[in-house]
Parts: structure tokens; C-alpha cells; sequence
């Protein structure tokens, strides 16, 4: 489903041109579970960012769907972002002035989904996510593990391909952290492909797939033989 | 993104920075109310001014004795040079080729009594013709009659208000009334048209010239009204009448001569000097509100860099991006622009009560055309910010650290 062919991305700090990504090959299939680990700066978020299609590479190649991504237009990746990948964040990202429900809708409010079958899918996201009485509630009157719930129902409303988790537990206790991650792996085992960036070996160890990153280069790929 | 949604997605984001929202819309609404407030009593007093002077037909001169010099010169050692416009001089321009018309006019305030009721009253001593020059035309009974104009009848016709006045309900022709030391007989009643030229018909007594000469022991005329047969006639007309008048006092150009024409260019001048102004004005405060709009829009993009980020992380195009910053400027805008619409219509609405004469109101073109500019300006001055929205960088955006969590 993605493979990236000898990635860079390189930013210019002041004089000194850094390597984020470092010819970076990497292959990955529908439905896998990968955690991504390593030191502060190593290129994890670079490598989420690329996946996620926020960012282009200064060079090589990254396959989509076997779709080479480096010719799409704004608009054509904005949309493949739209129907095939969902983002979750460390810090939620949720629009304070919408209630739990509204940015749920969100995404489909952006794509023009007519307001019946919007209702219907989000309902059926909020009794899923067991928010359904939380739903008139804004971010502010949530919880950290409810906001970190309302954020995956809006990142799998579209049913994406793909979710990538920047740090989804960084901000929660170790309970709701517990809950999200279990989330996740329900929706990893309903063929959704996960990949999780982490600092928690625990939760990096949960994966089946386990990538670890060193100065923008993957030092270490392997399997781990979960489930 | 439906309309409907991105609407709602707009009010949602405007209604939750309240303060300054609504400094952007008192902005604007003072604009759209300076537009409309100023064209709607520009128009309403140029209608009123126009409806004066459409009274007077095209084809009408007006004769006013004396003549105003401007070109300087030795002043008089008399004094005194003007003669008066007699009812020879309006005889003599009767007689001049195609003038088909001429209504000598002395107006003057006398008492009218009939029986025990009196009151007084605007007086117009004149011939039948100016009942056709000034388009009147009599409700009950007649005008008055077709004779020479030295001939000093005691009959009169009266206005609506004064006949209800001094005789209520009752029969009105064929009474008489008295109007200073003389007594007239009431042949026929004016129809109601409201004011013409600044007076009250309907509260006026029209009578012979030659009685209204005795009445106010005068022989000058105040005016004299000429129609015209052919309108193309109107200079070379003119020019005889001043000939003429020249000639019948002893050479001197003693007369000024006025048409409608002549009145109605000076307050077109004035008229449209106002509109340049109000433009002036309109222009100015939409500036201002255009600078509020750029400068709130920045700031609310500035502010709400993390969300531009989630909107583009959760697929939105640029031009969506660019679309929901640029339509909250115009929702604000056409808010705005309906508040000071509103207030402006009930001003002039005040204003028409106080003044009924004056038909205060704003053409619609200005009121479809204040909207529209209030809307470009806002579209015109968000279309900075909207683009910075637009071109910032997911990454970049979703890492803001400007902004609090959310």
C-alpha cells in the first residue's frame, strides 16, 4: 500500500542543511500495525508527516496505493488526505468552539456529505466511541481520554486506509491512554493499517511491526510475532 | 463545502470573537447608513425640487422686474432704476408672435371674511391663463374668466382648505366673501395637488389682476408668466420679450427673465456637487472598514493557524481554506450592510413624516449598490489574509505554538 523509495527531506537551519529523512526505503502493506520509535529529532514526525501527505520530500519517491505522490497537485493530495488517511494527535487538534459531535461531522461537513447520512455515520462513530451522552459537550467541558476518543472518531469517520497517531497517549493518564490504545487495535484488526509514534515502550512494543529511528534513517525493522 | 455548512462553520467562528465582530460590523454598517442616508436625502430633496419646477412647464419664462448687475459700473445716481411690469408690458408680450400665454401675477395676504368667519389668506391677483400654466384646474364651478386683463371683476376662485374653512359643507358658488375693503363672489374651487412652488393652493384666493390691483393699491406686477407655443421658439422668444420690454421702458434692460431650464441646471450643480461628496464620504468610511477587515481577518487567521492546520490535515483543499476566511468577511460584511440598510431607511422614514413634502428615499440602486460595495470591500480586503490561510503549510500550521491546545 506505501512504499517510499529512497526519501529525503531536508530542512535548512540557518546555514546547515539537516537531514530529517535520510534515503529512506521503506514498504508497507494494507492492514499492518507499526510503532515508530527513537530519540527526539530522529525524522519520526517527518516520516508521519510524509505518510500523512502534509509534506513533500526534497527528493525520491513515495508510492501511494502504488500512486506516485511527488506530481500530485494541492487539491489532488488534500484529497487523497480527505478519503484514504486519518490523523490523530498528541494534543487532539479538536475545534474548540464545535461540540463533540460537530467535530466528528467535520470532516464530511468539509466534503459535503449531505447532513442525513452525516448524522447517520457520526451516530454510529459516537455509540461506537460510547460518547453518545458527551456528544453536545464542547473539548473544554471533555475529558483528555474523551477529547483523544472524539479526535479517532473524527480521524475514522471517512473510513481511511490509513490512520497515523502522532503521540496519542503523550498527553493521557495511563487508564485513558489503556482505552485509546485498545481503540486503535480494535480498529487495526478491523483491517485498518495503524502506525503509531511513540516514546512508550510499552506501547511500542504492542505493535507488530516495529521501526526504529536514528539521525532520519531506520535502524532497526522487525517483527515482533504479536498476535 | 455546502453553503449552508460553511455558513454555520462562519457564524460559529464570528459569533465566538463577539467584540470584534462587532466593531467590524458597526464599521461597515456606518458606511452602507452613510451611502443610503445621503442618496436618500439627495434624491428626495432633487424629486422635490424637480416636482416644484415640473409645475412650470418646459415652455414657460418668468419675467421679474428689475435686473440684477454683476458686471459693476457706476451705480445709478437715481437710485432707483427699475420701473414696474405693468399690464401693458403684459398685454404688449401677449400680442408677440408665438407666445400662445401670459399670466401677470401680484400676490399679497389679505383678510377674507364671509359671514362671521375670517381668516386671512394668500391673495394671487392674475388672469385666466395662469390656472393653465400652472396647471391647476378647479374642483367645482370654474376658473376664472377668459377677459381683458384690465377688466376688474369681483369674482374669485378659492382652495379646498378655505372654502372648508369659511363654509364648512355648504354651498360655496355663487356666495360672496369679502377680501379686504371688497366683496367677491366665489365661482369655482381649486382642486387639491398639494404645494406648488412653495405655496398652499388649497389655502389661497385667486382673483382678477386688475381687482388684486386695486385691493393692494399697486399698479407693478410681481411676475409675469409667459408659455411659449413651441419649445424651439424659447430663445428667440425670450430674446423679443427683452426687446420688447427694453423698448417699453425707454430703452433701459430692466427685467430679468428666468426658465426652467436656467433653475433647474444651477440645482443640478448643486445637486450632483452633493453626490460627489457623498460618494466623497461613502468612499472614505468603506476605506476605514476595509483596513478593520484586513487587519481582523489576519488576526483571526493568525489565531486560528491550528485549525487552518486540521482543516488541511483533514483534507481540505486551499481554496476551501481560502473560501471560509474570505465568506466570513462577506457574511460579516452583508450583516453589516443590512443593520446600517435598516437604520437608514428608518431615518428616512422619520424624516419623510417630519417633512412630508420632501420624498425621502433611497433609489434602489443605492441600496443594492451599498450592499455590493460593502461585500467587495470586505472580499477585497480579506483576500490578503484568506491567501495567506490558504498557502500556509499543514506542518507548519498544525505545529503553531502561538495558540493555546485545543
Amino acid at each position: 500500500m506505501i512504499e517510499l523509495q529512497q526519501l529525503c527531506r531536508n530542512f535548512q537551519v540557518g546555514d546547515q542543511s539537516v537531514h530529517a529523512l535520510d534515503h529512506l526505503d521503506l514498504v508497507i502493506d494494507q492492514g499492518e500495525y507499526l510503532s515508530v520509535m527513537g530519540p527526539s529529532g530522529s525524522g519520526k514526525s517527518t516520516l508521519l508527516n510524509m505518510l500523512g501527505l502534509l509534506d513533500r520530500p526534497t527528493s525520491g519517491e513515495y508510492l501511494f496505493n502504488g500512486r506516485a505522490t511527488s506530481t500530485l497537485t494541492e487539491e489532488q493530495s488534500a484529497t487523497l488526505r480527505r478519503e484514504h488517511i486519518g490523523f490523530v494527535f498528541q494534543s487532539y487538534h479538536l475545534v474548540p468552539r464545535l461540540t463533540a459531535r460537530e467535530n466528528i461531522e467535520l470532516p464530511m461537513v468539509l466534503a459535503s456529505v449531505p447532513g442525513k447520512k452525516r448524522k447517520q455515520a457520526v451516530d454510529e462513530i459516537l455509540t461506537r466511541l460510547d460518547l453518545t451522552d458527551r456528544a453536545e459537550h464542547v473539548p473544554n467541558q471533555l475529558s483528555g481520554g474523551q477529547r483523544q476518543r472524539v479526535a479517532i472518531g473524527r480521524a475514522i469517520l471517512m473510513r481511511p486506509q490509513l490512520l497515523l497517531a502522532d503521540e496519542p497517549t503523550g498527553n493521557l493518564d495511563s487508564k485513558s491512554g489503556q482505552e485509546v490504545i485498545r481503540l486503535l487495535e480494535e480498529l487495526n484488526g478491523e483491517g485498518i493499517t495503524l502506525l503509531v509514534v511513540t516514546h512508550d515502550e510499552a506501547m511500542g512494543s504492542r505493535a507488530s511491526r516495529r521501526l526504529h529511528m536514528v539521525d532520519g534513517k531506520i535502524a532497526r525493522d522487525w517483527e515482533t510475532g504479536n498476535r | 463545502m455546502r453553503i449552508l455548512d460553511l455558513t454555520e462553520f462562519n457564524y460559529r467562528a464570528i459569533s465566538r470573537q463577539r467584540m470584534r465582530s462587532t466593531m467590524l460590523l458597526i464599521a461597515i454598517a456606518i458606511g452602507v447608513l452613510a451611502i443610503n442616508l445621503l442618496t436618500g436625502i439627495g434624491e428626495g430633496g432633487k424629486q422635490f425640487v424637480l416636482g416644484e419646477f415640473d409645475v412650470l412647464g418646459k415652455n414657460v419664462l418668468i419675467v421679474i422686474p428689475g435686473k440684477k448687475e454683476t458686471t459693476g459700473g457706476m451705480p445709478p445716481l437715481t437710485g432707483e432704476t427699475t420701473r414696474d411690469l405693468t399690464l401693458g408690458d403684459a398685454e404688449a408680450i401677449l400680442r408677440l408672435p408665438n407666445v400662445s400665454a401670459v399670466a401677470p401675477l401680484i400676490p399679497g395676504e389679505v383678510e377674507i371674511s364671509a359671514g362671521a368667519l375670517s381668516r386671512n389668506a394668500l391673495t394671487f391677483g392674475t388672469s385666466a391663463a395662469f390656472f393653465s400654466i400652472r396647471q391647476l384646474s378647479v374642483a367645482q364651478g370654474r376658473a376664472l374668466p377668459q377677459t381683458a386683463m384690465d377688466d376688474a371683476r369681483p369674482v374669485c376662485v378659492i382652495g379646498s382648505k378655505l372654502r372648508r374653512e369659511l363654509f364648512g359643507n355648504g354651498r360655496v358658488l355663487g356666495q360672496w366673501l369679502r377680501a379686504g375693503d371688497r366683496r367677491f363672489r366665489v365661482i369655482g374651487v381649486i382642486q387639491d395637488r398639494g404645494q406648488s412652488m412653495g405655496f398652499d393652493m388649497s389655502d389661497a384666493i385667486v382673483i382678477p389682476v386688475a381687482s388684486a390691483q386695486t385691493l393692494f393699491n399697486t399698479e407693478g406686477l410681481f411676475r409675469i408668466f409667459v408659455e411659449v407655443r413651441a419649445l424651439e421658439t424659447m430663445d428667440t422668444s425670450r430674446q423679443r420679450i427683452i426687446d420688447l420690454l427694453r423698448e417699453r421702458h425707454d430703452g433701459e434692460e430692466d427685467v430679468t427673465l428666468i426658465t426652467q431650464d436656467s433653475l433647474l441646471s444651477a440645482f443640478t450643480d448643486i445637486l450632483d456637487t452633493m453626490t460627489l461628496a457623498v460618494a466623497g464620504i461613502a468612499g472614505i468610511s468603506m476605506l476605514v472598514a476595509g483596513i478593520l477587515i484586513m487587519n481582523v481577518t489576519l488576526i483571526s487567521v493568525s489565531q486560528r493557524t491550528r485549525e487552518i492546520g486540521l482543516l488541511k490535515a483533514l483534507g481540505t483543499p486551499a481554496r476551501t481554506v481560502r473560501l471560509i476566511f474570505l465568506s466570513e468577511a462577506a457574511l460579516i460584511a452583508l450583516v453589516g450592510g443590512l443593520a446600517g440598510l435598516a437604520i437608514s431607511e428608518l431615518a428616512l422614514l422619520g424624516a419623510h413624516w417630519v417633512y412630508p413634502s420632501v420624498p425621502f428615499a433611497t433609489p434602489n440602486w443605492a441600496r443594492a449598490g451599498s450592499l455590493l460595495i460593502a461585500i467587495a470591500t470586505a472580499l477585497l480586503f480579506a483576500a490578503l489574509p484568506a491567501q495567506k490561510a490558504a498557502k500556509m503549510a499543514p506542518v507548519d500550521a498544525l505545529l503553531d505554538k502561538k495558540a493555546g491546545q485545543g
